[in-house]
């Protein structure tokens, strides 16, 4: 092996490693609003969801009982949750050229509000926002959703 | 033995009856702020229910029953205040012309530019997406490189008036996304632009 190729296949090594870090292609949104407990779980790890934190296709975000959180997504949707809320970002693609991709996200529990942005735009079937009884098809713009048991 | 089967089969279904909670979920759809109302599909278990007017809502007690209706702006408030208080602030967007095949401002982009400092001000971490485009005199590498030119000149304003420079994404997109299509080679001054979103 010659030294210029081991020197390539070295730097090709760490381009390869250093890939998953990088990887702002997985890159959801931002938080913009975070209020009392708020995590992000994200690969089995709880991280504290501060203003300015990334959000990304696979988080899930809680919010505790005195919690609430706003996250801006890369199309321009909107997605606030209010307190006991558990919100999964399932899927997130965006390409910001021709407005295609898809968001999938799911409210396990408690309340949350929307407003679509740019994919559902594009196209009505890109976003849909799902609950333990129903899938929500969004063909714009702004809605509310509520999820759970009755309160006692 | 087949008797057996047959209780386990209904004591199954009774605890199930028992154990499945009674959901209390709400749909609300908004009028949006321009005043306009989507439209949003409601499938629980293949039943659809579409809603598609200011505060229509849905009701889900138990999967696959959904009861249509309406809610009141006060009962809106009531379930989801907190939700709608943590609204992210929406996101904005600007568009600024510049001279024919120059990277300088018309005197009244210079104006609008001056505002947009305290738009980006107004939000927490916020984010500011700069893109170039040319109209289509001039050839198309000598487009790109002019409508990144025109972008990072904007940006370069902004960084002046105290925006931190890692918070401006910036790009050129050439003539390729005129806002006023023409053929090649005519001078078209509304797609001489750059726009800015700041979310």
């Amino acid at each position: 092996m010659s030294r210029s190729s081991f020197s390539s296949l070295t730097v090709a090594a760490v381009l390869l490693g250093a890939l998953p870090i990088s990887s702002a292609a997985q890159e959801a949104g931002h938080v913009k609003v975070s209020r009392g407990t708020v995590q992000i779980e994200r690969a089995g790890q709880k991280l504290p969801a501060e203003v300015g934190a990334a959000v990304q296709s696979g988080d899930v975000v809680t919010t505790g009982t005195d919690g609430s959180v706003g996250i801006t997504f890369l199309d321009n949707s909107l997605l606030s949750a209010g307190p006991n809320s558990v919100l999964a970002i399932d899927r997130f693609a965006f390409d910001s050229t021709t407005h295609q991709g898809a968001f999938e996200s799911s409210l396990k529990q408690g309340t949350l509000a929307v407003v679509s942005g740019k994919l559902a735009k594009q196209s009505p079937e890109a976003m849909k926002v799902k609950t333990p009884a129903a899938v929500l098809g969004v063909r714009g713009t702004e809605f509310l959703v509520r999820t759970g048991a009755p309160k006692d | 033995m087949r008797r057996l089967a047959g209780l386990a089969a209904l004591a199954l279904l009774l605890l199930a009856g028992c154990a499945k909670p009674a959901r209390d979920d709400l749909y609300v759809l908004l009028p949006d702020a321009e005043g306009k109302t989507g439209e949003l599909s409601v499938d629980s278990v293949g039943r659809v229910t579409v809603l598609d007017q200011p505060y229509a809502a849905a009701r889900v007690k138990e999967p696959g029953r959904v009861e249509p209706g309406t809610v009141t702006e006060q009962e809106t408030k009531q379930a989801f205040g907190q939700a709608l208080a943590a609204q992210p602030g929406r996101p904005i967007s600007f568009i600024l012309y510049f001279l024919e095949g120059r990277d300088e401002l018309t005197p009244e982009s210079k104006q609008i530019v001056a505002t947009i400092p305290g738009e980006i001000a107004k939000r927490p971490a916020p984010e500011i997406i700069v893109i170039g485009h040319t109209d289509r005199v001039g050839s198309v590498p000598f487009n790109d490189a002019l409508s990144l030119r025109r972008a990072e000149r904007v940006r370069d304003e902004l960084v002046r008036a105290g925006i931190a420079a890692d918070r401006i994404r910036v790009e050129g997109r050439g003539e390729r996304e005129p806002l006023v299509p023409t053929p090649d080679e005519v001078a078209e001054p509304r797609n001489r632009r750059v726009e800015i979103s700041v979310r």
